[in-house]
């Protein structure tokens, strides 16, 4: 669906309307931008996951508990 | 005691979805406006944009958020918002508050803005935002939009307007 609501706040008419070329194209904008920082965050989120588990492997390999290492990261 | 954050106008979304909600005419007789969404996506995307005047450019924003297993930020040249998707748990909503003080100055305009999804998941997102509309034009339209997906049913907005006495 690609229609606009558009709220008059002056009178308080509500219009539903279709969206103009230009809205189209710049939801087409819109969509590849979100797709982008999307992928952009779930790498990082990935990325600091990983880091988090090889720094917590490097621990408990030098000897650390479990629960030694939980209480460096509170 | 005076009346200082009065309801402006708001919209429910109906059974065909929306595009984009926009309030158009925004008065100028207010100091500061708040803007309430509760807000879902048909589709998987999960944000919705802010816009003013239904200009496209000239927005940045910091975000300190966190996904349910990790925090971080970032930068963005837009003011972006989150919503629940249509993966999300069925019926939930994400929700939102944005303060926009001074929309009638002709100086750039500053945003700041929570949002959090709802998901009975371990991915969930929640957001605090610190926005700037690089803009000297007085904002009489606000332009809330899905990034490139459709409001569902039952989403609405609402937009206030505070005066300082």
């Amino acid at each position: 669906m690609t229609t606009a609501i558009e709220v008059n706040c002056a009178t308080g008419e509500v219009i539903e309307r279709p969206l103009t070329a230009e809205e189209l194209a710049q939801r087409e904008v819109d969509a590849a931008a979100y797709a982008a920082a999307e992928a952009e965050r779930e790498a990082a989120g990935a990325a600091a996951l990983a880091a988090k588990e090889s720094a917590n492997a490097k621990l408990a390999a030098l000897g650390l508990t479990a629960e030694e290492i939980a209480a460096l990261s509170k | 005691m005076a009346t200082t954050y009065k309801k402006i106008a708001s919209v429910t979304v109906g059974s065909g979805g929306a595009s984009s909600i926009d309030f158009s005419s925004v008065p100028s007789t207010y100091t500061d406006l708040v803007i309430k969404v509760s807000a879902r996506d048909t589709t998987a995307n999960g944000e919705f944009y802010l816009r003013f005047n239904s200009s496209t450019t000239n927005y940045s924003d910091r975000w300190l958020y966190g996904t349910g297993t990790a925090a971080s930020s970032t930068t963005n040249t837009k003011l972006d918002f989150f919503l629940a998707s249509s993966g999300y748990t069925a019926n939930t909503f994400g929700n939102t508050e944005i303060y926009v003080p001074n929309y009638t100055s002709s100086n750039y305009k500053s945003v700041s803005g929570d949002s959090v999804q709802e998901n009975n998941a371990t991915a969930s997102y929640t957001l605090l935002e610190a926005g700037l509309w690089s803009d000297t034009a007085a904002i009489t339209s606000v332009n809330l939009i899905p990034a490139g997906g459709t409001f569902a049913q039952y989403s609405t907005a609402t937009l206030y307007g505070i005066k300082n006495s």
